[in-house]
């Protein structure tokens, strides 16, 4: 069991990281992506609007936890 | 080579370069702080996993539609990138000890004189063994996604190959010939500009895979890269002006553990 958690725990190092928040940030910008270009207006905006976000709020939440 | 080619190649070459740096820094210690047969022992079971798991995934990557390829891909290197990035920002700033290639090389030997030896059938010191199989096998994960999903999303996965495989023999040959840690390679800077890389990709197949058109096409990654190297440059010297005291510390790596890995 222990070995099975490690296993886990490794992958979600390794995928998710440091900040699960920035993992959030690019499925949901994803989506928002897909819902707006389904609806056939520009929709290449979303994942940048999310670096330009997450990017500088994960920076200072590390900071702040120092 | 094309434009595209040639970023996919640079992309490749830089990460597979940094994580090359550090894998190289831990069988050195491994080597010669125990024992260099089971040392290079390890780096060859290690470098035969990586090779199950290109064989495994390769074809299996290839095979996906590019359309959800690119979606999941992107998302994915959106991720890694950003966490690149983050970290990148976060040393650049003095808010996180630099990566110390000479440290890591200094704690890894001082940890490998304390360990007691062990043989294992043909492994004559198991923690040598271990010690280089870990490091070659962790680094290299990460070596192997990109050059899969780069080379793959760019319909060109020998070239991705070859950038991986340059970026590994010249830094494992620089490494034999120093018989040191590959403490002058400005790896800090290197690791900025993949997170770069990683996240203006990332952004670009991601948005395309969810849907979206950019605007000027392929073209847009040549407004994406400089922007996002811009805007990480940016938060570096905003975060700056909130680096620890003098004299709260010595220095703003001092005190802290010399960061491991990305």
């Amino acid at each position: 069991m222990s070995r099975l958690r490690s296993f886990g725990e490794f992958w979600y190092d390794f995928v998710v990281g440091d900040d699960w928040r920035v993992a959030a940030a690019v499925i949901a910008a994803l989506i928002v992506t897909w819902a707006v270009s389904t609806s056939g207006a520009a929709a290449w905006w979303a994942a940048p609007a999310a670096v330009a976000v997450i990017l500088p709020y994960s920076l200072w939440r590390s900071i702040a936890r120092r | 080579m094309t434009g595209s080619a040639g970023a996919l190649f640079a992309a490749v070459f830089l990460a597979c370069a940094v994580e090359a740096v550090e894998a190289t820094t831990i069988v050195l210690a491994a080597g010669t702080g125990r024992e260099w047969r089971s040392a290079l022992q390890g780096v060859g079971a290690g470098l035969a996993a990586l090779a199950a798991v290109v064989a495994a995934l390769g074809p299996a990557v290839s095979a996906i539609p590019l359309h959800y390829l690119r979606l999941v891909v992107g998302g994915l290197l959106l991720v890694f990138g950003l966490q690149w990035l983050r970290k990148a920002v976060l040393r650049a700033s003095g808010h996180k000890a630099l990566h110390d290639e000479e440290q890591i090389y200094l704690r890894e030997v001082a940890a490998a004189g304390k360990a007691r030896a062990e043989r294992r059938g043909v492994v004559g010191d198991w923690y040598a063994f271990t010690l280089s199989f870990k490091g070659v096998v962790l680094e290299g994960l990460e070596v192997v996604f990109i050059t899969l999903t780069f080379g793959s999303n760019q319909h060109d996965i020998p070239l991705a190959a070859l950038a991986a495989v340059a970026a590994v023999v010249a830094v494992a040959a620089a490494g034999f010939a120093v018989r040191a840690p590959l403490a002058r390679v400005p790896e800090n800077t290197m690791k900025f500009v993949v997170g770069v890389m990683l996240t203006s990709f990332g952004m670009f197949w991601g948005a395309e895979g969810a849907g979206a058109r950019w605007p000027g096409g392929d073209a847009a990654l040549l407004a994406l890269v400089p922007a996002v190297a811009a805007y990480g440059l940016a938060l570096a010297a905003a975060l700056r002006r909130y680096r620890p005291r003098p004299d709260a510390e010595a220095s703003p790596a001092a005190g802290r553990p010399v960061e491991v890995g990305g």
